[in-house]
């Protein structure tokens, strides 16, 4: 009898550092959510948004140029990273079961693993080392490589979720095989597809380590492809790292803009990726 | 997972006003082949075997549909029944490994060789499937039109959409919301949904996999129903895990038993008096 | 309707065509080139890298290159050692924090945790992995920094002082708080990897355990753990990949000084930081051939650590070997 409260005690008790362990993690997200929020909010103001940063000590300014560089840059990233990622992922999930298909499959899962600052690098070497300037191509080409493996990935899963019940039924009636994948398979998967998009756009938007020497910064307003330009990230980490009180607020307050940004991305995605393929036949 | 509708209520229920057994067979039980004479067959198979890998799961299958009647295929899981079904509209080509060789006619015209794109032979074939599977971004009027236009096939699709909905007696549940999601319909409706969609490119032969192990007792009286009505015009093989369901719907019944065919005959002679003991076995709940 | 006609059908559907028609072939093609093209991706990546890294290799010997600790590119003298150093230990203790909270959070979330709470608390650990590094550094900086030099680092001094990794003075950046932040950003990946591999699982082993009277404890200790462990350790393993790849939330929190210290305490410096606070002001091709080559080495470890992860991963979800049968 004994014994067994003995067993009943220490059952309880890992019961109770597993409750310990979330604790470990959700105290500093919280944390971090609130502080990112009462530091940041008190700048929140439309001209944050609307004007360019301003030296130490001069009061107001902004980070709208910021702003603006990280949608160009992720605007530039897609545009190379969408086609290639998800016709990766189509070929994965149509034609991966073979020896190529499991080759790429893997190679996508270890470059998704290389560290961000390590395709920095790279762009690097693709752009700036020949352009022999820093520039918001850079920017895009590194956030660009960093979508590729992981959208492969993602666009490969939720086209896998598409019922194969679908495609028999389209085979049999008749339907060219190539027809079907691109009209019934795809079709059904869009919304997943969609939802890996965003997931991967509000990575590359939070993404800091590859741009700091590929698109560099700007203090102006910039929408050539061949200059410097800032990011809202970059600009967190110099204001950050920089002595001045101000500069600091204004690193909280782009903090809780980039936090917003990410934060809506992740959300439409979910909500996305939720009303998607509910009901439909396993 | 059929172990359940097999004793599901609806082998036992008087609710069909004409018993199976008395339908009308139109061979004469002891006909050596099931094909009335006058007529040549719609559908002939010879020499078909099929496998899966290494595995022969099929072992020169030889028979004859003739035009306008209903084949059931029947059989314990495993036996082949499945494999013939599918072999018939070359959707074995789907699975990894599989294979085919044979001879299958319609009309007397080979569809099986390597030369015939299966996409042709699938226009001729259509196929039902074990669960509904309506597609589930469509509304019903394209669900039901989806092969027409997947196939870029031009004409009054709006016709057709509800000739094939009155045919698959589907019409007057949905004519007041033919662009209502597909996917808002019971599974009894979805999969008469299925069957206008595959009757929609009109074709001549329909296959049906079990077309009622998913659906509740009403909804299966509603499609054998249909089947019945749909032999006026089409030649239809189905299979069924479900004995009593063969002998209600079918004019004849095939007997699979471990990839082989065991005996083929009028639905009234299978059940009734077989000529192999394996068929009996079968038929009487000795096994399977 | 009349029937179908058998008159016409030939003549409309007996168009042979060999096996695979043109427009499927088009479509296999297109697909093949764009995942291809991955591999090709792959392949850039890695010639690009040797290629900034070239200039470096004639001036410095590998050896050298690894194992000295000088680092003074005015005087062109480069030694990795300092960097490697910090990535080891700060990810070493980011790990040693890491797994066992991590498999604590996958426990709860899977098998102990109150139903009710289960839900929010795996949106937490989502909302953890979707925050930027770059607001964990800032973070890491003004709150955790702080916390650390007032309350921590005297702690520790106190308590465990004697050890030599617990000594010199509480600065607040360092290895320590570099190793912290970093066990906060690899917890979502060990925690969700973890519980992928506890789903595969076969029920009925833990109810085996629990037939027998087992507690809920004794039956995760008995049939769950033994064989989610190669799992456990492959989630381990990627998270590992990802802290020693860290870079902005570390750089902000370690201190940036090229010394090896033996103290936690201390300020050090790691591969990713090293490479991002000089890479924009490299002196010259050596120079930045030499931090590609300090790229190069963290690209090779993560590579590694990457694949066996994998391997380990999808050997549990693959199921039990022959002994398990």
């Amino acid at each position: 009898m004994n014994r067994l409260r003995w067993r009943k005690g220490v059952d309880r008790f890992w019961t109770v550092v597993s409750g310990v362990a979330v604790l470990a993690a959700v105290i500093p997200l919280a944390s971090l959510l609130w502080l990112v929020i009462s530091h940041g909010a008190p700048g929140l103001t439309a001209g944050f948004f609307t004007s360019l940063p301003t030296p130490v000590g001069e009061p107001g300014g902004g980070v709208g140029n910021a702003i603006v560089g990280t949608f160009f840059m992720v605007g530039i990233a897609s545009l190379f990273a969408l086609p290639v990622g998800i016709g990766a992922g189509i070929f994965l999930a149509e034609k991966g079961d073979g020896k190529l298909g499991s080759i790429v499959r893997f190679t996508a899962e270890v470059l998704s693993g290389v560290p961000s600052i390590v395709i920095g690098i790279v762009a690097y070497g693709l752009v700036v080392s020949h352009m022999k300037r820093f520039s918001a191509l850079a920017g895009g080409v590194a956030l660009a490589l960093l979508m590729v493996p992981s959208l492969a990935r993602s666009t490969e899963e939720f086209i896998r979720l598409v019922p194969s019940a679908l495609r028999e039924a389209s085979l049999a009636l008749g339907v060219p095989a190539w027809k079907t994948s691109l009209r019934v398979i795809l079709r059904t998967a869009v919304g997943g597809i969609v939802t890996a998009v965003l997931l991967a756009v509000a990575r590359a938007a939070g993404e800091t380590a590859p741009l700091l020497f590929t698109a560099l910064n700007n203090q102006y307003w910039n929408t050539d492809p061949f200059q410097p330009t800032a990011s809202l990230t970059v600009q967190i980490y110099n204001y950050a790292i920089s002595p001045y009180d101000d500069w600091h607020q204004k690193a909280w307050t782009a903090a809780l803009v980039l936090l917003l940004l990410v934060g809506l991305l992740n959300l439409v995605a979910r909500f996305l990726s939720r009303n998607r393929l509910q009901g439909a036949p396993r | 997972m059929n172990a359940a509708q097999e004793i599901s209520p609806v082998n036992s229920s008087p609710r069909r006003p004409v018993d199976s057994l008395d339908t009308p067979v139109r061979v004469s039980p002891e006909g050596p082949a099931p094909v009335v004479a006058a007529e040549p067959p719609k559908l002939t198979v010879k020499n078909l075997d099929a496998w899966y890998g290494s595995n022969h799961a099929l072992h020169g299958v030889n028979l004859t549909v003739p035009p306008r009647s209903v084949m059931a295929a029947i059989g314990p899981s495993g036996c082949g029944k499945s494999t013939f079904l599918r072999c018939l509209n070359r959707m074995h080509e789907l699975i990894p490994g599989a294979r085919a060789e044979g001879t299958l006619l319609i009309d007397g015209q080979d569809l099986l060789s390597r030369d015939v794109d299966p996409v042709t032979l699938r226009r001729r074939v259509g196929m039902v499937f074990q669960r509904p599977n309506p597609f589930p971004t469509m509304s019903i009027r394209d669900n039901v039109a989806a092969g027409l236009k997947l196939n870029g096939i031009p004409g009054n699709h709006h016709e057709i959409v509800e000739r094939t909905l009155r045919q698959s007696a589907l019409w007057d549940e949905v004519k007041d919301r033919l662009d209502a999601s597909a996917l808002s319909l019971s599974g009894g409706q979805q999969q008469r949904l299925c069957i206008a969609r595959a009757l929609a490119v009109q074709p001549e032969v329909l296959l049906m996999d079990e077309p009622a192990s998913a659906l509740d007792p009403i909804a299966t009286a509603k499609i054998e129903d249909l089947i019945h009505e749909l032999k006026e015009r089409y030649t239809i093989v189905i299979v069924t895990h479900n004995m009593q369901q063969a002998g209600r719907v079918s004019d004849q019944t095939a007997f699979f038993y471990m990839g082989d065919l065991i005996e083929v005959g009028p639905t009234e002679k299978i059940f009734t008096n077989p000529s192999e003991k394996r068929t009996e076995d079968y038929v009487t709940g000795k096994f399977g | 309707m009349p029937p179908p006609s058998d008159i016409s059908a030939p003549a409309a559907h007996s168009t042979p065509a060999r096996a695979g028609n043109p427009g499927d072939r088009a479509w296999g093609w297109g697909i093949t080139i764009f995942g291809g093209s991955l591999l090709v991706v792959a392949g850039l990546i890695l010639y690009e890298l040797g290629r900034v890294a070239a200039p470096s290799w004639g001036q410095l010997g590998y050896f050298k290159f690894l194992f000295s600790s000088a680092w003074d590119p005015v005087q062109e003298k480069f030694g990795a050692l300092p960097f490697i150093y910090g990535t080891l230990v700060t990810s070493g203790v980011a790990l040693l924090i890491a797994l066992p909270v991590s498999v604590g959070l996958a426990l709860f979330l899977s098998e102990m945790g109150p139903r009710a709470l289960r839900a929010p608390v795996a949106y937490s650990i989502e909302v953890l992995a979707a925050i930027p590094s770059v607001i964990y550094g800032l973070w890491g900086l003004f709150v955790m920094v702080p916390w650390l030099r007032s309350s921590v680092e005297p702690f520790l001094q106190k308590t465990l002082g004697f050890l030599p990794i617990f000594q010199g003075p509480p600065i607040g950046l360092g290895y320590l708080a570099a190793g912290v932040i970093l066990a906060l950003m690899i917890l979502p990946t060990i925690a969700s990897v973890t519980i992928e591999v506890l789903k595969t699982v076969p029920p009925s082993l833990k109810e085996g355990a629990l037939a027998l009277g087992a507690t809920r404890w004794e039956s995760i200790r008995i049939s769950v753990l033994p064989y989610a462990r190669p799992g456990i350790i492959g989630a381990s393993l990627l998270g590992l990949g990802r802290a020693l790849g860290e870079t902005m939330a570390v750089t902000m929190v370690i201190g940036n000084s090229p010394e090896i210290h033996a103290s936690l305490f201390a300020p050090g410096y790691s591969l990713p930081a090293v490479i991002a606070n000089e890479f924009a002001e490299a002196t010259g091709d050596v120079h930045v051939g030499a931090l590609a080559a300090l790229g190069l080495v963290l690209f090779g470890i993560t590579l590694i650590l990457n694949a066996i992860a994998r391997i380990l991963v999808e050997a549990v979800a693959r199921g039990p070997k022959g002994s398990r049968a």
